[in-house]
């Protein structure tokens, strides 16, 4: 075993026990794990965005290696910027199997109008940027919406009643009981939204058996979510037992021992300032 | 715009589009016609019901225990001399429930500048953080409290969602606020932010239409915004006649879908039993 693999483990067992550590209190191995955790990922994607979209989608449409022609003044703007920075911006152009596509320099405008932000005489440019984002996001998605959650949901609910090839029941494949679930659901849930109404009579009644339908669902995405947390939190004891082997040092367990002596020397000399977690606030 | 202005504008795009189908209609996709039909009846019913409020009709709106809470919530934090912690989702401002968080943030920010109370806007999107930003420096300024404005209110914290959610619990670990409102679009973190605020002990709203996280805010949070509710929401705490409008005319549009579902049934049902000639299937698939 390498010595970077152990110590990979070691890390590991650290920050997963440190954050478990939060189910006793706050304590210095949570903020430890938590700070470090916070700012890591931060970085991480910083340069995960920078290196995945601004650099091959946007500059490498801008200045594409099979367009490169030193002469042209494009290119020589280029060619400043990569005296500034030739890992951004490499000799002969961005290789990212790109054309040059102008229209690209809206977005590039866009992007650069968020950073003057940073200057508040005219921050007020950063607002084009969120306008367009969310103008265009609501005009892509007002289509798909339509089509997929009220077109489709139509569809969906005005299902078959009369097929000789249906069972009248099944639990796991269509049905004509199924078909008459759906059909009652959909339209008792969307009379629960109806909100320009008092829910009082037969609208309350109906609107009562939508939220029975509503909350019969979200018990079974509740069991379904928690049965997936259960795998992720087995997952993480599977590493933990394997790095508590001695080709791993024993980490599991000198690091758990370790945390115990600190935070019960903590707690017994009183001087925690923190809060349990389950100790209620009010 | 006026009636006058309205109505020639409606009626000379009635013109223009009269005009192009009796021309033939070239590029009109005809198995889109749907699609068409239902923008078109979706838009008209918006823009008529706004229309109607801004003319001064009065809409009735039931109330939502949820809304109310809200400024009850900022009340509590306000007595207590504790912050108000509000969480706008983890998305990016591309989606319609950040956009709704944002707005409820305008309001929700309203409000602690009226009662002076300390605001908490911990984001994960720097798009995000900007138009928060803007929503709180706006309410701090109409509410002539530009002094309590402070642009750490909003910081950013990450992009991971994880990581978010780990700093997230520790500004609630340490900073204790008294209300934590939950509102935009939310994943696996939800139950790990709902369960920290509620073992702090603070008055908890959420309001999201992530259909899979709702439950874990329904079990941990005081209060719910489920979906529709939680889009709403800028009507309700507004109580602006256009928005309440558009509240009144999306109602209008879940009646119509619950019409056009009956018959759709009814319709597909004399299709498959006596074989009338009309398809009502094929004409809800979109090419």
């Amino acid at each position: 075993m390498s010595s970077t693999a152990i110590l990979g483990a070691w890390i590991a067992v650290f920050l997963t026990l440190g954050i478990f550590s939060y189910l006793y209190k706050d304590n210095p191995f949570y903020k430890t794990a938590e700070h470090l955790f916070v700012g890591v990922s931060a970085g991480y994607w910083t340069s995960i965005f920078f290196w995945t979209q601004i650099q091959p989608n946007l500059f490498g449409r801008l200045w594409p290696s099979s367009e490169f022609s030193a002469d042209t003044i494009w290119y020589k703007i280029y060619n400043g910027l990569s005296f500034f920075s030739s890992s951004v911006f490499p000799e002969g152009g961005i290789d990212k199997g790109h054309d040059m596509h102008l229209i690209y320099l809206l977005p590039f405008a866009l992007g650069v109008m968020m950073l003057l932000s940073l200057i508040p005489k005219i921050n007020w440019f950063a607002r084009w940027g969120i306008a367009y984002t969310v103008g265009m996001a609501a005009g892509l998605r007002a289509y798909g919406y339509l089509n997929s959650n009220v077109i489709g949901q139509i569809k969906g609910t005005a299902a078959s009643f009369t097929d000789p090839n249906l069972p009248f029941f099944s639990l796991t494949s269509p049905s004509i009981f199924n078909s008459i679930v759906i059909l009652v659901g959909t339209i008792t849930g969307l009379l629960y939204f109806y909100f320009s109404k008092e829910h009082k009579g037969v609208l309350g009644k109906v609107s009562k058996v939508g939220i029975y339908f509503l909350m019969i669902s979200f018990g079974a995405s509740f069991g379904f979510a928690v049965m997936g947390r259960i795998s992720l939190l087995i997952g993480r004891f599977v590493d933990l037992i394997k790095y508590s082997g001695s080709e791993y040092l024993n980490a599991t367990v000198w690091v758990l021992v370790i945390m115990i002596i600190i935070l019960g020397y903590d707690a017994f000399k009183g001087s925690g300032k923190g809060t349990p977690v389950s100790e209620d606030a009010v | 715009m006026k009636d006058k202005q309205f109505w020639m504008v409606i009626g000379g795009l009635s013109l223009a589009f009269l005009i192009y189908w009796f021309l033939g209609h070239p590029m009109f996709n005809a198995d889109r016609i749907v699609m068409f039909l239902a923008i078109i009846v979706i838009g008209a019913t918006l823009l008529y019901n706004i229309r109607m409020a801004e003319r001064g009709e009065e809409f009735y709106l039931r109330p939502i225990p949820g809304l109310k809470a809200v400024e009850e919530a900022v009340g509590r934090s306000t007595e207590m001399g504790k912050p108000v912690l509000y969480v706008p989702g983890i998305m990016d401002m591309d989606q319609v429930e950040t956009v709704a968080g944002v707005i409820v943030l305008g309001h929700v920010s309203k409000m602690t500048a009226r009662y002076e109370t300390s605001l908490n806007v911990p984001v994960s999107r720097s798009i995000v953080m900007k138009a928060a930003r803007e929503a709180c420096r706006e309410s701090y300024m109409l509410e002539g409290r530009p002094d309590m404005f402070h642009e750490d209110m909003v910081h950013y914290l990450t992009d991971d969602q994880f990581a978010y959610a780990a700093g997230v619990n520790g500004i609630m670990v340490r900073e204790k606020p008294a209300a934590c409102l939950y509102m935009g679009k939310f994943y696996a973190e939800s139950l790990i932010l709902a369960e920290t605020g509620n073992s702090i002990g603070a008055i908890q709203i959420a309001g999201t239409a992530s259909q899979a996280q709702i439950p874990f805010f329904v079990t941990a949070c005081d209060y719910t915004l489920i979906g529709e509710e939680f889009f709403a929401a800028s009507a309700y705490l507004s109580q602006k006649p256009e928005l309440i409008g558009g509240v009144r005319g999306q109602d209008m549009i879940k009646a119509g879908v619950i019409t056009v579902i009956i018959l759709a049934t009814l319709f597909r049902f004399l299709y498959e039993t006596w074989g009338i000639g009309f398809d009502v299937v094929k004409l809800l698939t979109v090419q």
